[in-house]
């Protein structure tokens, strides 16, 4: 989700690593990039105002300017704040905390519709794998079947969750009832269900309440005498990844009224930027705990600050990778390289060139991630460092005319190359296959700009999967799980067809 | 519609408490005072706040700073008109005007409307409020319970049924929703309702399968009823940042979206990313959504939208 912010950075760093010293106006350019980018990401605004100017007093501190590698060293400041913004404080609670003697009481809130229930499930399935055994409570009387939509979550985690720990559900369905009848009921409701979990010797009660606005006095106050009445020991704030600028206003006030403990960012499976993470945790301090990753009581992931901001600042390598690449290329080479690929006229020897040349650069995986743009797009793709060599392997078979035009390679030729470079014939048949996309591709890419780039990219990682589902080789593998992303991406920008 | 001329007070009311949270309105803040570079970063703040985006903000705050150095555009006080006449021009009447199935052939056909959106984003309770709506104007309605999948899902619009005494056709959990659609416009012709709303899964526009689930249950509807469905709402969360764009490209492209329902309006939230979804796809808002209960829906008036997002203290 972080991605795009990652390319917008990559831009404003790129402009840093480009040119040979630089001065304070550079940084404070650099940081408008970088606050443009925050904006686009949902971060909130005066959050991106205070953090562009610790970066920038931060960026000065360190002496950036005098530095050889200021671009690098501009990055790392960057990064070191964002880890620092995402980071939990060193005294707070960890994922889900354990009191003796049980039950450990957790509350969840938040506003309408952000995954509450969902993440109920999710966290008793989490416990349930743990050996903990737990308690999921209808505390939610208002919304038409929250209840019901709790217990058959229950019965999910149950039923299907790994684990051997008992799930109970608690409800009392009676007092159930329309919009605004029955607030303060869900007090006694809790309170009965803390008696019975008491009773069964249940390990954690989860309280599922009601979706409220942060605004709405009446319900808010409801929560909080939960809160009082029932002394949870941990108050989860869920959190819709994809919220805007408002995230600060709910976060606060729930904060406020609940002191919360900890944050559960739910939908992180989308595309959203999720700037919100960062403005949540600046305004309340509670630090994320949990991701939510999909709709499946086992889509929950404990959140790790580094993991995001180093992915956030997967352009920390940028600019190491220019370096790395200007001493393997030359920029006449490069240039002309680019001519070829425009005209179409990559050959499998450009094709192994460029092969050997991100091989000495490292490890596959290393590389991509340090390609702006290019990193997000293939991170998903498991690109095989045996494989290449195969590939390698095939290529040396050719002749010096099949390398430039492979429309020569017909069966018998195939055949041979598979001898000589022990590999099968459908092998050598995808590898061709391949080179033709990819230089299709790479022709096409040489016109467009950075953003078709990616899109380009993500085309052509599409057809790649495509090409070698199943068949077990290919550059490109898909992991397991991994979203192929529509063939179509190209066309984002196009204005809606009417059919 | 005069129903909702209330409307400008009862946005107002809702956005009233932001005002709590931040400090002073837009309109406080240009009041009585002279046009300058301040004054115009401070506008940009305050939409960039309202998630109305960077680049249409931009593209906003340039057209008063040229009027501004054109010496057309002077006092603070009539910034927000000069805005209210910009985004007006962005959602023309016509736009806003609700599609009716017209008779084929002397014979009635239902009007049908395909509710979707991301998780959460409020279509289910949306299809209640539009249910009330229609229901409210004298005309039958029969709800389409497409929603296989997520828990409870059927029970909630089942109970919404019930409370607002309209008939629902529902599949097996679990089962398939594009039949479960069929079904519902087998039912609406049959029963000759005036109205089948449809109510869908959640689903992230990210996820292409599911994205082709909704293409098919759109396209089992038009096989089934020549020219539906009618209206193609896409729920939009108020509260949703810049994504919301993202959403409403990729639903578009799945199912043709006519129009946004912009739900959950009632909290702090402007819902400025409304406006770069028109913007960027020319999808107009059709409705709002100002509560929890069947009746906080209004028509969208963009007049009444602008003027809560710089509404003015007390
Ligand atoms: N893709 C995705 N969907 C999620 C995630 N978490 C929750 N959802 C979906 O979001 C929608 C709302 O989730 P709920 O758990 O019902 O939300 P809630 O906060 O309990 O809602 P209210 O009780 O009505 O306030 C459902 O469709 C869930 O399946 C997530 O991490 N990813
Ligand atoms: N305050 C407020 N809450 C709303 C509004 N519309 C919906 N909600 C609430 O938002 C939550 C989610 O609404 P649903 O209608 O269940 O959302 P949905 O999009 O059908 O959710 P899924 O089917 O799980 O994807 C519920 O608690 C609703 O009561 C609104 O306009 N204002
Ligand atoms: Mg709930
Ligand atoms: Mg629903």
């Amino acid at each position: 989700m972080f991605e795009r912010l990652q390319d917008a950075f990559s831009g404003a760093f790129r402009k840093l690593s480009g040119k040979g010293t630089i001065s304070e106006s550079n940084i404070r350019e650099a940081a408008d990039e970088v606050r443009t980018a925050l904006l686009e990401a949902d971060v909130n605004y005066d959050v991106v105002n205070r953090f562009c100017e610790q970066v920038i007093a931060d960026a000065l501190g360190a002496e950036v300017t005098k530095s050889l590698k200021p671009g690098q060293e501009f990055i790392g400041v960057v990064q070191k704040r964002l880890v620092e913004f995402l980071s939990p404080p060193d005294d707070s609670k960890p994922g889900v905390i354990h009191v003796a003697p049980p039950p450990t009481i957790i509350m969840m809130c938040g506003l309408q519709g952000s995954g509450k229930t969902t993440s109920c499930g999710k966290l008793a399935a989490y416990l349930k794998k743990r050996g903990r055994s737990c308690m999921l409570v209808a505390a939610d009387l208002q919304r038409p079947a929250a209840v019901d939509q709790l217990q058959i979550v229950a019965q999910q985690v149950q039923k299907e969750a790994p684990g051997g720990a008992r799930v109970e559900f608690y409800a009392e369905p009676d007092k159930v009832a329309a919009y605004g009848e029955a607030v303060g009921v869900a007090v006694g409701v809790c309170q009965r269900a803390v008696k019975q979990a008491m009773r069964d010797k249940v390990d954690t009660v989860i309280l599922d309440t009601a979706g409220r606005l942060h605004v709405n006095d009446d319900l808010m106050k409801e929560l909080q005498s939960v809160h009082k009445m029932l002394t949870p020991h941990q108050v989860f704030l869920v959190v819709d990844a994809m919220t805007g600028q408002d995230a600060v206003n709910s976060a606060k006030e729930f904060h406020e009224r609940l002191h919360v403990d900890g944050v559960i960012l739910t939908k992180f499976d989308s595309d959203t930027r999720g700037g919100a993470a960062i403005s949540i945790k600046e305004v309340t301090g509670a630090p994320i705990r949990f991701i939510g990753t999909g709709e499946k009581i086992d889509a929950i992931e404990e959140f790790h600050p580094e993991r995001i901001a180093s992915r956030i600042l997967g352009m920390g390598d940028v600019v190491s990778l220019v370096e790395k690449a200007q001493q393997e290329v030359s920029e006449e080479e490069a240039e002309e390289l680019q001519e070829k690929l425009a005209r179409g006229e990559m050959t499998m020897d450009d094709f192994l060139k460029q092969l050997r040349a991100i091989r000495r650069m490292g490890p596959m995986k290393q590389l991509l991630g340090m390609l702006p743009g290019v990193g997000s797009a293939l991170k998903d793709a498991d690109i095989d460092d045996k494989q290449l060599n195969r590939v390698e392997g095939m290529i040396n078979s050719m002749t010096e005319r099949e390398r430039k035009d492979v429309s020569l390679l017909n069966n018998s030729r195939r055949r041979r190359i598979s001898k000589g470079s022990a590999a099968s014939i459908n092998e050598v048949g995808r590898l061709v296959k391949q080179f033709e996309t990819v230089s299709k591709m790479a022709q096409q890419m040489a016109g467009l700009g950075a953003m078709g780039k990616m899109k380009a990219l993500r085309q052509m990682q599409g057809q790649a999967q495509q090409m070698t589902a199943g068949a077990g080789g290919g550059m490109f593998k898909p992991k397991v799980g991994t979203k192929t992303v529509s063939p179509k991406a190209g066309y984002k920008k196009r204005k809606p067809k009417k059919r | 519609m005069a129903v909702f001329k209330n409307v400008v007070s009862r946005i107002s009311k809702g956005l009233r408490r932001t005002r709590e949270a931040l400090t002073g309105s837009l309109r406080s803040v240009l009041a009585g005072r002279a046009l300058d570079e301040d004054l115009i970063k401070e506008i940009e703040a305050r939409l960039i706040q309202a998630d109305v985006g960077v680049k249409t903000t931009r593209k906003l705050v340039d057209s008063i700073r040229t009027d501004w150095k054109a010496g057309t555009l002077t006092r603070g006080d009539d910034v927000i008109d000069h805005l209210k006449l910009q985004l007006k021009a962005m959602w023309p009447d016509a736009d806003r005007s609700l599609q009716f199935a017209t008779p084929e052939n002397g014979e009635k056909t239902p009007t049908v409307i395909l509710v979707a959106g991301i998780n959460g984003s409020g279509k289910t309770t949306s299809v209640a409020k539009l249910a009330n709506l229609m229901r409210k104007s004298g005309r039958t309605v029969l709800l389409g319970a497409c929603d296989t999948f997520r828990a409870g899902a059927v029970k909630q619009l089942e109970i919404w049924s019930d409370r607002l005494d309209v008939d629902i056709v529902r599949g097996q959990e679990g089962g398939d929703p594009a039949a479960v659609a069929f079904d519902a416009c087998d039912a609406a012709v049959a029963r000759g309702v005036d109205v089948l709303i449809i109510d869908t899964a959640g689903r992230l526009h990210t996820q292409d399968p599911l994205m082709r689930q909704l293409t098919k249950i759109r396209d089992v509807v038009a096989r089934r009823i020549p020219g539906a469905p009618h209206e193609v709402i896409l729920v939009l969360d108020a509260t949703s940042g810049q994504n919301a764009l993202r959403q409403a490209e990729e639903f578009t492209r799945a199912i043709d979206v006519t129009g946004l329902m912009l739900a959950k309006l009632d909290g702090t939230a402007r819902g400025g990313a409304a406006i770069a979804v028109r913007e960027s796809t020319e999808i107009p808002v059709k409705f709002i959504g100002l509560g929890e209960t069947p009746d906080d829906i209004e028509l969208f008036d963009p007049e009444a939208f602008i003027e809560a997002m710089f509404a003015d203290e007390g």
